[in-house]
This record gives C-alpha cells, structure tokens and sequence, in this order.
C-alpha cells in the first residue's frame, strides 16, 4: 500500500506472495499425479510451479533455492519429456523436493540459516533417480550472457576477401562514417558483416547491431552491394549487401562478437584484427562517399533501407488493423496482471494451439487489517443496533409501530451485513490440509510406516483465523494418527490388512458448523491399555467401571500418553489434552469414535467464524457473563432438584437418575464464597465433548442473543476459564464463559481429591 | 504551557494516596472517567477488569495498588488515564489528574535505589516542584511486571 | 524516444522486475500473462520489441512468438527470449521460432536495457 517502499523489497515480497501461490500449485499437481493422472498438463504445471520459484528466486540471488530449485525442475523436465517415469518412488522425492523448496522459500523470506545438509540429502536423491549432473554444465549454468563460440559459424571459406575483389566498379559503395571526421584515425580491426534471410525473419536489425558496434568504439562503415543482382533477378526477401566496418576499440575479438551474439549463425562475421592483412585490403582505392554523419538512433539513411528491413515491401503491406480500438488503448493503464482484457472481436488467431482452459477467477488483494477493521465496524454496528433496540423497547413503543417495524428490518440488514463480511475472511482449508500432507509424509517416514493420506473437502470454506489455529492442533492429531493410530506394517500384514496404513482428512459443512475428522484405518484404541494407564497414572481410581467412551476420553485428561516408547514424534510431551484445548478456544468441539481392528476417528466440530457466538446472557454474583449457547443442553431450577452432597464441597444433581456434579459458577470464578441457601438459583446443564453432562449454578438467566465476541488480551492477563468478552447493549463489556474449562479446572481438583480420599465416585 | 526546550520532556501529573506522580505525556492516549469495570476472575489485586472502550476491551490497572498503596477507593471523581505501552493500551485508575509540566532532563534526578517490592524499578526520576516531590513512572516496568505475573 | 515493450511471463514476480527495470522515461511496458493474454494485449498495440518467458501455462513463449511472428505487422518486431537456462538447445529453438535474442535469468537490469537497445533501438 505505501508507495515510498523500496521497489525491490516490494517486488521481493511479492515474489513470496507468489511463492506461495506457486507452492500450492506445485503440491496439487504432485497429488494429481500421486492420484495416478499423469496428463501432461499436470506435469507442466508442476514443473512451471518450480521453474517460476527458480526464476524469481534467481532474481533476488536465493542461491541455495536456486540451486535446489534447478535441480528439482531438471528432474521434472525428465518427468515431461517421458525420459523417467513418475512413479511411486519418484513422487516420493518430488513431494519431499517440494516441501524442501516450501522450507527454502520460507526461510529465505525470513532470513533463516538454509538447511543445506537436507538439500544435499535430496540432491544425492535426485543424483540417483536422474544420474548425477555434470558439473561444468552446471557451473555454465550460473554465467550469463556466456559468449557463444562464434567463430565456429564464420569459416565460410574465405569470408568478404572474395566479395571485396569482385567489387563491381559501377557501385560505388556508400560509406557511413559514423564517427564523423575521424576518418584518419588507427582502426583495430575489421569487421565483415553479410547478413542471411533468416537474420531478418527473427526480427533483427542490422541498423541496431551496427550501433552496437559503434558503443565499443570508433567506426567507420562501409556498404558494400556489389553483389546486388540485376534488377529482374532481384529477390527483395534476400538480402543483397554486406558492411565492412573499420573499428578503433580497446575492446578484443570476443566483444566485437557478442555485439553480434543473438545473430550467430545468421550472418557471416569476420572479425579480423587491423594489422593483418586486412589493412592492405583496406588501402585499396574504394570509391568512397562520406555520409553525412547521420544522428543515429532516428533515421538510418535512405540507402539502407532496402537492405534493412526486406521485409516490408510495400506491397507486402497488411492492412492495418481497422483502427486501435480505445479499448485496447485503456489496456495500457491497466495492469494486466490482475485482469486479463475482455477477449475483444480479434481476428481469429489459427496459432493458439488451445483455447483458454480456463478464465482466470477475478481475485481481489485485500490487506488483512481491512477486513479486521470491517468486521470490528460490524461488530459495532450490532452492538449499536442491540443497543437501539434495547432502548426502544423501553420505551414503550407499540410493536406494531413504523419505528418498530424499521428496527426489525434494521436488525436484518445487520445480520446480513455481518454474514457477508465475515464470508471474506473464510477460506478453504485447502492450504492447511496440503500442510497435513506433509506431516504425514514425514511421520510416516520417522516411524518408518508406509502411510497415505486422503483429504476430502479441501474446498470447505472456514474463516481464516480459525484455519490458522487449527494448524497446530490438527499435526498433532495427524501425528498421533501416524504414530498410534496405525499399526506396524507388521501388524497390518497379520491382521490381513492392506500394507499401507490409511489417514483420512476430511472437512464439510454440517448445520452451520465446520466438522473436521481424522480418522485412521488403525487397531482402534486399546481400551484395556488406556485404562491401565490412567489408572497406573492416578487419573482414575483402580477399581472405576469406565464405558467405552469415558475410557476413550481418557486420552484427553492432562498428562496422558499411550505410547510404550515415547517416539520422536507425537511423544514430545504434548497430550491430547492440548489439542482439546486448542479445539476448545476455538469455540469447537472434540470427540472420539473407535473401532477394535477397524480404527479410531477423531472429529472435530467448530464455529463457522470466531467472531459471533449465540450466547445466553446469565447472572452471577452480580456480573453479567455469556455462556455459549450451544453447550447449554437444558436449564433447570435448582429448588426442583435434588441436590446431594457427595461429600463437603462437593455437590451433584439428580437428573432422571443420573448424578451430574454441580458447580457453582460464582464460586469456581471467585467473585463469591459459596451461598449457605441457592436454593433459588438456575443450574444449566452444559454438554462435556465426551458426551458426559456437567452442571453450572448461575444466579439467573438474562436473555439470549448473539454476540460479538472481542478478543482479550491475552499477554496481558489469561483468566482460567474465560473465552472471549463482548459489548453488551448496555456498553457494558460482559465476559464469555468457557464452560468446559471452568468444569475440567473444578473436577481435576475433584479427581485427585476424590482419588487420594479414595472415593469410588467417578466425575 | 512554555515552549519546549531541548532535552526537556512534557508530563502528565496525577495523584495517588496523597502523592504526586506524573507519566511522559507521549505515552497518554486519553484520559477519561471512572465507568465501572468488569472484574476478571482470580485476577491479581490490582488488576481491576475490562472496559469498553469505544468497541475494544481495555484492561484497566490500579495504579496505587500496583505501586504498593492502598488500593484506589473508586469514586465519580477518579480517572482512567489510557496509556500505550509497547503494542497495547492499558488503562491506569488513579486518583485525579492535576496538571501538565516541562521538565528538563536536569530537573529529574534518578531515584535512590528502592528494592522493595511491588513498586521497585517503577519510579524512573525523582523532581521537586514547588518543594513538592514529583515521581515521573517508568511505564514499561509498571506493564511489563504485570505482564510476567500473569505468565 | 520511448520504446514501447510488451513483456510476457506467467510469473508475477518476473513481470514486477521487468517493469521496474524498466521503469524510466525511455520505456512504456505493458504485461501479460501467458501466450494467449499476450496476444490479447498484443492486438491493438504495436511494441517496439516484445520480452517473453518460455514455460508459461496455456500458450508457452515458443507458441506466442510462432503466432507474433504470423502476424504481418509484428514479422519484423523484435521478440527476445526469457531464459533461465543458456543452452545452446534452447537458443536454437527459440530462434527457429522467430526469437530476436534472448536474456538469461536472473537478468542483470543494465543488460535487459542493453539487449532491449540491441534490437529495438
């Protein structure tokens, strides 16, 4: 956005902007292929994805990416030009290339040290799947503008010398001093020029190679027709003449060649140095006119134009197009990069080998702090707008009344507003399931499991902040799918199942929620294990009588791990417990579902976008708090209740005969002591993710709305148990129960108590 | 308000329990009056809560309770001074806001050493006004401390 | 004089470089994406040379400079090549097209200016 930044930092930028999108290309390419099509557009995008990298990353002297890039795109050309087959052990190193280049790319735009040892290991990979590279052809690669041996093409027995003896003395041939006045001076070499009909089909110009040639020194240029062929036999497609020019240059032979470099091959070139013979050539008498020191870079002189531009014979002449349309003429100010120009009438052109695939999608880049400053305004505007109607409801207006009946569509319009802002910010998880892809490829490969990952509804749409927090979460997940999920190859084999373990991703829409499971084709949880463990552990107490699923959700409980060996991967001191958390802070859910010997699905449940929240207002201690709707299975008051004392402090309901441990919501927060009569208080009976129920006291229900929720600042001060904040209508700032949290606190407390008194109640 | 000279720096003044202290007035945002705070649960004592402030949520300290002093006993009369601080705003409860001085560098001297807790390393310089003591607040101690108690 | 000049690269990145390379009074740059957008860009405008990557999506450089060079009006524009490699395959076959010369990536910007000058003026 700002204009004064350096252009090469923003180009830099850009080009890891790029980089990015180069990079999701790459891996959906590998997967197509991986998924068995192996058309050969496929083949080019993938290959284009890491030339493109390659490129720009030469541009800004990313060595190691380029180095690394080169060697990755040779092997893909191999793949393109039907020299290798992609197949199964290719792939592996191309996705592994790939996500080497994504490390590279990321680190060189962080300024990060280069991992050069896993370069080098890919690169030994790469030696072995395509021979190892010659290094002189790899050192070539790197000098630019390399002089071509030019000489190779100049033989042609005898060069000018013949031509200059058969001078027809009729033609005095011009001579173009193009250093006007020196004429006298010491030439260093001569230089013969015969350009072919080909030099002139690839849009090359004699005129500018002169001049060229002019920038390394004095020169003095003669034209030379004596070859010109009488008039009927004149073929204008065939260029007639040649120059000889006298040149006075520091410069040596190989300069004054590549002055003629994007040529070679389409003239004759001699170069020869001065002192040679070819100065006696040049004493003799030529007939000479002195041109008129032209000014160069505008108008040649009329005598060469025949010879310059054969091309354009009048005759020849196509009609121009009917007139530039203003349309094209707008193009100009446009940058094409962004929009590709509405296809205009054009004439047909027969050499388009195919019709655009496909119409580019019209994207717009936006900067992030805009759509958080719009969705903030939104969330202002319904703050505003419960505000209004909060105080035109008291004041007493018929609800039937015009100002009424406006608030109502007032309020819908803002509903719709802020469903639509927030659709900005939602993207498909896409990029966060090919991030999955390589987790799964490098667990496997740690554990030494031959594992394949199936992402289903990539294209899921999920608000940007919650897809990035998910990240985190979701690794570990894959991991311990990998890892603990997943039985031996082994195992799998004497158990009759297929040799490769299975790892399903896969997101969808479901009642306006995003659910995102992982599941593997795994043993399934050893519940007889887990129980073990917990118990061994002092989670639960010895002789606990768990179902299926209370011993399933064990695997949450803090500090618990199943692994006999703590492995590289999932073992590095991180449970599941904190994956639940991280679910639970994004307003989600998680829960468990496992099969003995088919395998174990984790499915995860969340908010479509982290900034609303049907809440239910409540009242406690007299502060106002939002509970999340959604985790209120039932309301009930507590003096219908029977209300049991486990034991001092410790207090269950009775719902249809089922204990539900109570909590008292003012005390577990700490704004009261604990009420000697609540018999007049309201208990809400939240859903625990493992299906378990738990019981909140709350002074009293307030009302039930939506709610925009306003992050806290959590460097600040993190208070166990809270969410979020919102604004209520009353400006007041009201904060956002995180009910679980609260529960899991109060009956972890409980648990380890209840163990050690050795109680066999089980929360 | 004189002109400022080189090396002088521009401070909000304020009481706490009797005293004078002053903040630099770069760090002030705004200055507005006491609206009752949303308490945070188990939150250090002299953390007071959460306000609204114009849509964000803005954690409000008491900056007496902060500083070892007997807790600000709140009244309509007290302010809430909004500071920045590194990237966030805070809002320091104090007693009444009294003035805004120049002081040059030369006016401020550095405060003997005070180790005790909690208000050590708070106090940047000391200046007399009037014979009055002025003490001029190190802001980022007084944010920072709450920040690692928190952690 | 300013030279008018079309350049041609599926890569943003590239495109970027090219017109601030090429980002003074001397030079008007207009850009496209492919082969195929190339062409679009190209109908109604005449450049005094053309700039184009090869390995483009939908239309590569070899194609778009076959369809340049089939034009009449731009059969004698000059088209110059961007490369990442400098084999002498390579160059041969972008001269076969139709291809003026050609510029190694990375490109020095003195040396884009200079080749752009080579042919163009």
């Amino acid at each position: 956005m700002s204009d004064d930044m350096d252009p090469m930092a923003e180009i830099r930028a850009s080009f890891f902007i790029e980089c990015e999108e180069l990079l999701e290309a790459l891996q959906d390419g590998l997967q197509t292929m991986d998924d068995g099509e192996n058309d050969s557009e496929t083949i080019n995008i993938v290959f284009r994805a890491v030339h493109s990298i390659k490129g720009g990353a030469g541009a800004f002297g990313l060595e190691s990416l380029v180095r690394f890039a080169h060697r990755y795109e040779t092997a893909l050309d191999e793949v393109r030009v039907g020299r290798l087959v992609a197949d199964e052990n290719a792939l592996k190193l191309f996705f592994q290339a790939a996500d080497h280049v994504a490390d590279l790319v990321r680190i060189s735009r962080d300024d990060g040290e280069i991992p050069d040892d896993r370069s080098k290991e890919l690169l030994v990979q790469f030696d072995a799947l395509i021979g190892a590279e010659d290094a002189e052809e790899a050192e070539a690669e790197e000098i630019e503008f390399q002089p071509m041996g030019l000489a190779l093409d100049l033989g042609l027995g005898g060069g000018g010398m013949p031509d200059l003896d058969n001078l027809a003395p009729s033609a005095p041939a011009p001579v173009l001093d193009i250093d006007q006045g020196s004429a006298s001076a010491e030439f260093d070499y001569t230089v013969i020029f015969r350009p072919f009909a080909e030099l002139f089909e690839t849009g090359n110009e004699p005129f500018h190679l002169l001049r060229g040639l002019h920038e390394l020194g004095e020169c003095k240029v003669e034209l030379i027709f004596e070859d010109l062929p009488k008039l009927e036999d004149f073929v204008p497609e065939k260029p007639h003449m040649h120059w000889s020019i006298a040149i006075k240059t520091e410069a040596d032979t190989a300069e004054i060649q590549s002055v003629f470099e994007f040529v070679e091959g389409l003239c004759a070139l001699e170069v020869t140095p001065y002192s040679s013979g070819t100065s006696e050539e040049k004493k003799k008498p030529t007939p000479v006119v002195e041109a008129p020191a032209p000014s160069i870079p505008d108008t040649p002189p009329p005598v060469l134009e025949p010879a310059t531009e054969p091309m354009q014979q009048p005759e020849d002449l196509p009609p121009q197009p009917s007139e530039p349309s203003v349309e094209a003429k707008e193009e100009k100010t446009v940058d094409t990069s962004q929009s590709p120009p509405p296809v205009k009438d054009a004439k047909p052109k027969a050499s388009a080998p195919k019709p655009a695939a496909q119409a580019a999608k019209s994207v717009v880049r936006v900067d992030l702090d805009r759509i958080e400053r719009l969705v903030n305004l939104v969330g202002e505007l319904v703050i505003n707008q419960a505000m209004l109607s909060q105080s035109l409801e008291q004041s007493g207006l018929s609800s039937h009344s015009d100002a009424m009946n406006g608030l109502e569509e007032f309020q819908r319009l803002t509903r719709d507003i802020q469903d639509s802002v927030m659709m900005i910010r939602a993207q498909p998880v896409k990029s966060l399931f090919q991030r999955m892809s390589r987790i799964v490829r490098e667990a496997s490969a740690a554990v030494k499991k031959d594992v394949r990952l199936n992402a289903e509804g990539e294209n899921t749409e999920v608000d940007k902040t919650v897809i990035e927090r998910l990240a985190d979460p979701l690794t570990h997940m894959i991991r311990n799918a990998v890892d603990h999920g997943l039985e031996t190859t082994e195992e799998r084999v004497a158990a009759g199942k297929p040799k490769q373990g299975m790892v399903r991703l896969a997101a969808s829409h479901k009642s306006g929620r995003v659910v995102i499971e992982v599941s593997d084709d795994g043993g399934g949880i050893n519940r007889a294990k887990v129980l073990e463990i917990a118990i061994s552990k002092g989670l639960v107490p010895e002789e606990a009588n768990l179902s299926d699923t209370e011993i399933d959700n064990l695997l949450f409980l803090p500090g618990f791990s199943t692994a006999k060996v703590v492995s590289d991967l999932s073992g590095r001191g991180v449970g599941m417990d904190v994956v639940k958390t991280a679910i639970q802070a994004l307003g989600g859910r998680i829960t468990i579902t496992s099969e003995s010997g088919v395998g174990t699905t984790f499915s995860i449940s969340l908010p479509l976008t982290l900034a609303v929240l049907d809440g239910m207002v409540v009242q406690v201690a007299g502060e106002t708090l939002v509970v999340p709707l959604n985790l209120v299975m039932e309301t009930l008051t507590l003096s219908d209740l029977y209300l049991d004392e486990i034991r001092p402090g410790v207090k269950a309901i009775r719902v249809r005969g089922d204990f539900v441990p109570l909590f008292d919501l003012g005390v577990e927060l700490g704004y009261r002591a604990p009420l000697d009569d609540p018999s007049g208080c309201v208990v809400l009976l939240i859903a625990q993710e493992d299906g378990q129920k738990s019981a909140l006291m709350i002074d009293d229900i307030k009302d039930q709305r939506q709610v925009v929720i306003k992050g806290l600042d959590d460097s600040f001060y993190r208070a166990p148990g809270i969410a979020a904040a919102t604004i209520l209508g009353d400006g007041q700032i009201a904060l956002i129960l995180d009910p679980t949290d609260i529960i899991n606190q109060a009956s972890s407390v409980r648990l380890v108590s209840e163990n050690t008194a050795n109680n066999g109640a089980v929360a | 308000m004189t002109e400022l000279e080189k090396g002088s720096s521009e401070l909000l003044t304020f009481k706490l329990s009797q005293q004078e202290y002053a903040l630099d007035i770069m760090s002030v945002r705004e200055i507005r009056g006491w609206t009752k705070t949303t308490p945070m649960p188990h939150a250090p004592a002299f953390m007071r809560g959460v306000i609204n402030l114009r849509g964000t949520v803005l954690p409000v300290m008491d900056l007496a309770a902060r500083l070892g002093l007997p807790p600000i006993e709140t009244t309509e009369r007290n302010v809430i001074i909004v500071v920045k601080c590194k990237d966030g705003m805070t809002g320091l409860l104090v007693d009444a806001v009294s003035d805004i001085i120049a002081l040059s560098e030369e006016d401020m001297q550095s405060p003997p050493e005070l180790g005790t807790e909690p208000g050590a390393n708070t106090i940047r310089s000391l200046s007399l006004i009037d014979d009055r003591m002025i003490r001029v607040l190190e802001l980022e101690n007084i944010i920072a401390k709450l920040e690692s108690a928190a952690a | 004089m300013t030279l008018e000049i079309l350049a041609v690269d599926d890569s943003r990145t590239m495109r970027n470089m090219i017109k601030m390379v090429l980002n003074t009074e001397d030079f008007e740059v207009h850009t496209a994406d492919d082969g195929i957008h190339g062409l679009e860009v190209l109908d109604g405008l005449a450049p005094d040379a053309i700039i184009t990557d090869i390995n483009m999506p939908r239309m590569d450089g070899f194609g778009f400079i076959d369809a340049v060079r089939g034009q009449d009006k731009h059969r004698a524009t000059p088209i110059l090549v961007l490369t990442t490699e400098s084999s002498p395959e390579l160059k041969m076959r972008a001269r076969n097209a139709g291809a003026t010369g050609w510029i190694v990536k990375p490109f020095d910007p003195t040396k884009l200016i200079k080749a752009l000058q080579m042919v163009a003026g």
